[in-house]
């Protein structure tokens, strides 16, 4: 279990995290949401030990997480980087060694993962003359070779195409099942909502929502209604009950503050002629993080 | 620990095998090769070149004389008595038959005269030979018209015994003085050297890795001391193997040499440097490797504070000027080493290994000053160390910027209080 407990950091008058409390239990994978500057990058920074929160504490398993620890622990920086210079192999070796493994036990395990993301061919080639998706697998190879029990990925899916997405989302869920605890950040939503049971969204250092996925959808309240028709829809967001609206190329999307709205928009488009689709839907964790964060601390 | 061995391998190998540190390493050997065989490259380009000088000689007693002479000055020069006359003689030096000529003849007074002609007149090794056989030709003669013998004539010219002695009892003797002025040469190459080599390679690894952001991973898996020290004991290991690679390159140069000439003698012992003591054989590797270790953490702590590799250039001008003045104060103190500026200027830990060095071969320091140059020298890698890993662990997180006060304050701040468990090795 990693706790975090009123964790606060200061850098001179500017407060980076401020008072935040998070509770992962072990074997989860856990969401942190925030946009750029919300502070996500400084907490894994403190629960890595890499830099000492101003207040607080923080520990995994009841213990501090220090040098003597580094060995369990995994991470994949949001900055990506690896040694131009250096063959994938012997990037491998040199950062699985300092996490404490054998050569031996490197080598099969980096053929494994390889083989895995389909980059055998890249073993002995220089990592600069890799492209950055690959740079990015091996990467992300390196924070996982040593299985550790707490991994952390900060913006692990960025700057990939979808097959390497889904290549990268599927070892994820594989580490988890052999019982690791992942923490990952993201601004993409569909990522975490894919992937986590809880989330964290955190806006200015604080957290703003915090819970479980579906929890935390029920408790917003609003729904989303998708109408597809033939005719023009953009008469509908006047009805009552509408929030918020988008249109997109073949229809258009309302937020509904109560489900009982949709009764009316259904109502409202009745006879007008021939609906494609009408569907009311749980409200996306996009639609979440925009209120939470674009509006209420505006 | 084994995490410590690991980075000072990784550092190792990878800059063993990189192109530049070869080329560099066979550059040095050629340049050695080079260097001590040059007695012999010189002879290979103008090996077989004899001038040849023709001469007429009006006094009709002076040739043979004036060979003898030239004998016995070397056997680059050939003197061949022409009977043809003036006119004729010069159309021999023209068409070049000759290489100039020289026309003996006596002054109103009796005494001999020379004349050389030539197309050219600069060959000056050639016309001071001459001249020098022909003033010894002179002294004679004159010596033997005012009844002298050969004797009485070498008595006059014999050299005046002159010693030196000094009554200080911290001096020491000439020989000694030259043996050390040599060692503490040699100490300020190497020192200089080192720092700008080894120095910026330290100051190009921490750079790389912090452009390249691995260093958010390492830092993640090894603390930032193990790391940097790490570095710089694996610089020490490539400083050392190439150090050996030179010493055994400049070995077989010498050896080479040796047998070209044909001489015993190697310049080890022309230049006596097998004569050194051993105490100050030691004290100056010691303060070489203190001062390489004060220097070097220096460049990881300036290595930790930029951002880009091309920055290192910039960074590297100041410390090249203290080096410089080092040697300023070391040449000032070769010539009055009982200076107190130069006494106090060893003090000062940048400047300590080669002045201290200087000194204690120069003077005969009591053992305490000896040791409290060694003290300082220590407590500052320490200090420099300490304040190091505190800037290369809050610096290594930080990006942009120039370096500057600012920063480095910053990267001060920003490890200011970190746990002190995970800054030990």
């Amino acid at each position: 279990m990693l706790t975090i407990n009123e964790v606060r950091k200061k850098f001179g008058v500017f407060t980076a995290v401020d008072g935040l409390n998070l509770e992962i239990p072990s074997g989860e994978i856990f969401g942190l949401l925030g946009a750029n500057g919300a502070g996500k990058t400084t907490t894994f920074r403190m629960i890595l030990g890499l830099l000492t929160p101003t207040e607080g504490s923080i520990t995994w398993n009841g213990k501090e997480i220090s040098y003597e620890t580094s060995d369990v622990v995994g991470y994949l920086p949001e900055e990506r980087g690896l040694y131009p210079k250096l063959t994938v192999r012997e990037q491998l070796i040199y950062l699985g060694q300092l996490r404490g493994m054998s050569r031996s036990l490197i080598q099969e395990q980096t053929e494994n993962w390889l083989k895995r993301f389909g980059a055998d061919e890249y073993l002995n080639k220089k990592v600069e003359s890799l492209s950055k998706g690959n740079q990015q697998k091996i990467q992300f190879i390196a924070a996982v070779i040593h299985r550790p029990e707490l991994l952390i990925l900060d913006e692990p899916f960025s700057g990939l195409d979808p097959v390497n997405v889904e290549l990268l989302k599927n070892a994820v869920h594989e580490l988890k099942k052999e019982g690791t605890t992942i923490v990952f950040s993201s601004h993409r939503m569909e990522h975490v909502e894919e992937l986590c049971e809880h989330l964290c969204i955190m806006h200015k250092g604080r957290s703003v929502v915090q819970g479980n996925l579906k929890d935390i959808k029920r408790s917003f309240g609003k729904k989303n209604v998708s109408v597809k028709a033939d005719f023009d829809l953009s008469y509908l967001k006047d009805t009552n009950g509408v929030v918020k609206h988008r249109l997109t190329a073949d229809g258009i999307i309302l937020q509904v503050e109560r489900e009982e709205a949709a009764n009316e928009l259904f109502l409202a488009i009745q006879s007008k002629g021939f609906v494609r689709k009408f569907e009311l839907e749980e409200p996306s964790l996009n639609d979440i993080f925009i209120e939470k964060v674009g509006v209420v601390h505006e | 620990m084994s995490k410590f061995l690991t980075v000072m391998m990784h550092t190792y190998r990878s800059k063993i095998k990189s192109k530049p540190f070869i080329i560099s390493t066979l550059i040095t050997i050629l340049l050695l090769f080079v260097v001590t065989n040059m007695n012999q490259i010189t002879k290979m380009f103008n090996g077989d070149e004899v001038s040849h000088v023709g001469v007429i000689d009006k006094t009709g007693e002076t040739f043979t004389a004036l060979q003898t002479h030239l004998k016995q000055a070397g056997d680059e020069l050939e003197a061949k008595e022409v009977t043809k006359s003036e006119k004729d003689a010069e159309k021999l030096v023209r068409t070049g038959e000759y290489d100039g000529l020289l026309i003996l003849d006596k002054d109103a007074a009796g005494i001999v005269t020379g004349t050389y002609k030539a197309e050219d007149v600069t060959k000056q090794d050639l016309i001071t030979d001459l001249e020098m056989a022909l003033q010894q030709i002179k002294n004679k003669a004159a010596a033997e018209s005012i009844g002298l013998n050969q004797e009485q004539l070498a008595a006059i010219y014999l050299p005046v015994s002159f010693n030196k002695e000094s009554l200080s009892t911290t001096a020491k003797s000439e020989e000694e003085a030259a043996q050390v002025y040599i060692l503490v040469y040699v100490l300020l190459f190497f020192m200089y050297m080192s720092v700008m080599m080894y120095g910026s390679m330290i100051a190009v690894e921490v750079a790389t890795e912090k452009s390249s952001r691995v260093m958010e991973i390492l830092i993640s898996s090894v603390s930032p001391v193990k790391q940097m020290f790490g570095k710089i004991f694996g610089i020490v290991l490539i400083a050392l193997t190439q150090l050996a690679v030179i010493i055994a390159g400049g070995y077989a140069a010498v050896k080479l040499n040796g047998q070209l000439s044909g001489k015993n003698e190697s310049i080890i012992q022309e230049l006596k440097l097998n004569e050194i003591p051993v105490s100050l054989v030691v004290y100056a590797l010691l303060f070489f490797v203190l001062g390489f270790f004060l220097y070097a953490t220096l460049f990881a702590m300036i290595g930790s504070l930029i951002s880009r590799v091309e920055e290192v250039n910039n960074i590297m001008t100041p410390v090249v000027i203290v080096i410089v003045a080092a040697f300023m104060i070391a040449m000032y103190g070769r010539e009055n080493p009982e200076s107190g500026f130069v006494a106090a200027a060893s003090y000062f830990p940048l400047f300590t290994p080669m002045l201290m060095l200087l000194r204690v071969g120069m003077l005969s320091l009591p053992v305490w000053e000896v040791a409290l140059g060694i003290g300082v020298l220590v407590g500052a890698i320490l200090l420099f160390a300490v304040i190091g890993a505190r800037v290369y662990r809050g610096g290594v997180l930080m990006y942009g910027n120039a370096p500057s006060l600012k920063l480095f304050k910053q990267a001060m701040l920003l490890s200011k209080q970190e746990k002190k468990d995970s800054t030990g090795i």
